[in-house]
């Protein structure tokens, strides 16, 4: 009764001013927001408007407002040339690599980890899958170079142990076809093996019972009812994955440019869009080709991440990010 | 029945131990180098178990004003103040979000998830720290860019959603102002999640070579990373700006590369274990966040 009463006077007052009104009346929550929403305003907004970069002959000194728009240029020189083939087949290729192995062997383990029985020994399995999603691509390229060094590496001593020939690993493009995914996976199949872990416990163990009645083994159980129930937390993880794959610069590229030691000789299999971009800025200060590239990383990445959500939406819409 | 359980248990049990040891090998390879005499190393190469004990490498690298004490210093400042101001400035933003009576907050939260599907790029971004906030070789740029990221501010949110309304509003009732009932009230209750967050964002800060690389050139601001990065294709960088004079062959170069990994990733390695759970638990909290 007394919000029928209340409703029309706050009516009112929204309609002179609703916006002030609402400010005013939330004035703490709304300073609280501040330094935050500022920050991603400046941090993430301003860089996004930045992207006109890409249209113009950039000259650092007389800035964006004063260099010379020249159209399309940037990106007519980007698709002439071969790079832009290569870094967008290499980035997909990885990416689409990563994501399966990645998140197949993750649910393998996070099955695994929840069979065995043990709470003591899941819980140190793991906590050292995950150990190696915390230390930086720099450090694994010292761990990989540990491994990989021409004449002192463990792996070419283990040849010259079998009486094989030592390799060269850091001259050869085509061995990164494999040593790349080994290391993905190395340092992050932990990460989603625990995601999925805290999933599958998450599901009832009246379904288990249910089954078992109905003698089905562990292995259809698994099949049956702990990847369906899954599903969502799969979706979203590879939502997030496609997702971080063209998110400019700020994805998880540090292993194209580190493990390889940025070696120019296996550039044809370790260079992505990201570390075309990071070189075209950093080695040659190129801005108006790298933003070209940027521009372009960002809207397919952008497009994807729509599509992928396009598809997950006609299947199961709470599945959905938005 | 029980046979085959355990057995296939067993099996079970063997592969984890075998992929556990896949993720722990590299880093004792790494200890065992740097704990090597570099005669040996040149030798015989990198082995698992040091074959001629030295601590050369450490004495070497840490001696005199070596350049690793001062990128310890930088990165150790970096890590504490950069976690402190994120988890600050994060939590009141994702309680302000939280809240059901604040009227814009869905607009403010979409421009926030906005952020993870679409980026200007490296390249305006580089010019808005250099040019435009002109952080460019200072330690501050070190910090800033990453005070505030969506995905935390989402998961904090959720994790204040979880508070029951009822304790707020008593909270009101007893006169409470709303930031005080946030300071006082929904920070305790939810360090839970303040800690794995603030654990995640510490361990990114620590390992960001990428900033360093982009936009430090003075040496005397280097972080642990980005000299480790540095050294790996330059033992020079070590030696700061002098030692180019040094003669050559006296240089333990191969085990100080190593010994200075082995400092890098020894707060993470050796805090880890008491850690472990609380990083477990984040991903969960993460999980969940959809």
């Amino acid at each position: 009764m007394e919000t029928v009463t209340i409703k029309p006077k706050t009516k009112k007052v929204r309609r002179r001013v609703p916006f002030f009104s609402e400010i005013i009346k939330n004035k703490t929550f709304y300073a609280m927001m501040l330094p935050g929403l500022l920050f991603i305003i400046v941090i993430y907004y301003l860089p996004m408007m930045g992207v006109v970069i890409a249209f113009q002959q950039y000259n650092p000194f007389k800035g964006i407002l004063g260099s010379p728009w020249i159209g399309f240029k940037n990106f007519e020189f980007l698709f002439k040339s071969d790079a832009l083939f290569q870094i967008t087949f290499n980035t997909i290729f990885y990416n689409v690599i990563f994501l399966i192995l990645g998140i197949g062997l993750a649910l393998v383990f996070a099955i695994l980890i929840d069979s065995n029985g043990n709470r003591f020994l899941s819980g140190a399995y793991k906590s050292i899958l995950l150990l190696p999603y915390l230390l930086s691509w720099v450090v694994a390229e010292y761990l990989l170079f540990s491994f990989l060094s021409v004449d002192r590496g463990i792996l070419n001593q283990m040849l010259h142990f079998f009486g094989i020939e030592p390799v060269s690993w850091y001259s050869e493009p085509i061995y990164w076809r494999f040593i790349l995914p080994a290391a993905y996976v190395w340092k992050n199949v932990g990460y989603f093996a625990v995601i999925f872990a805290a999933g599958i416990s998450g599901i009832s163990t009246e379904y288990y019972e249910a089954a078992k009645m109905d003698g089905a083994n562990r292995f259809q159980q698994a099949i049956k009812i702990t990847i369906p129930m899954l599903m969502p937390i799969t979706i979203i993880l590879i939502l997030l994955q496609v997702g971080k794959i063209f998110y400019a610069a700020f994805g998880d590229w540090g292993m194209f440019y580190n493990l390889p030691k940025d070696s120019g000789i296996l550039f044809s299999a370790t260079n992505v869009i990201d570390t075309y971009v990071y070189r075209s800025l950093k080695v040659m200060g190129d801005f108006g080709m790298s933003s070209a590239v940027g521009l372009y990383q960002s809207v397919v990445g952008f497009v994807l991440v729509l599509i992928s959500n396009f598809f997950i939406r006609r299947y199961d819409k709470d599945s959905a990010l938005f | 029945m029980m046979k085959r359980l355990s057995l296939s248990n067993f099996f079970v049990n063997l592969i984890f131990i075998v992929y556990s040891v896949i993720c722990i090998i590299p880093l004792l390879i790494l200890l065992s180098v740097s704990f090597t005499n570099e005669q040996s190393v040149f030798q015989n190469g990198y082995s698992l178990i040091p074959r001629d004990f030295s601590l050369d490498a450490y004495k070497y690298i840490l001696m005199g004003n070596s350049p690793i004490i001062r990128a310890y210093g930088i990165t150790i400042f970096v890590t504490l103040v950069g976690t402190l101001f994120h988890l600050v400035i994060s939590s009141m933003f994702a309680y302000s979000l939280s809240r059901p009576e604040v009227k814009y907050r869905n607009i403010v939260s979409f421009l926030v998830i906005f952020c993870l599907l679409f980026s200007g790029g490296l390249v305006p971004w580089y010019i808005l720290l250099s040019k435009v906030l002109h952080l460019k070789d200072t330690i501050f740029v070190l910090i800033v860019p990453y005070l505030v990221s969506s995905v935390n501010v989402m998961i904090m949110r959720n994790f204040f959603r979880t508070i029951p309304e009822s304790i707020i509003e008593s909270a009101r009732i007893d006169g409470s102002g709303e930031f005080n009932t946030f300071l006082k009230l929904v920070i305790p209750l939810s360090t839970p999640v303040l800690a794995t967050v603030g654990l995640f964002v510490a361990v990114f800060y620590w390992n960001d070579w990428f900033t360093a690389a982009l936009l430090i050139e003075n040496s005397k601001l280097y972080t642990l990373q980005f000299l480790l990065q540095s050294i790996m294709n330059n033992i020079a960088f070590l030696q700061g700006n002098s030692l180019t004079v040094k003669a050559a062959a006296m240089q333990p170069d191969e085990t100080a590369r190593m010994a200075t990994c082995v400092l890098a990733v020894g707060p993470i390695v050796i805090t880890y274990p008491f850690l472990q759970k609380y990083f477990v638990k984040g991903l969960t909290l993460g999980a969940v966040k959809a």
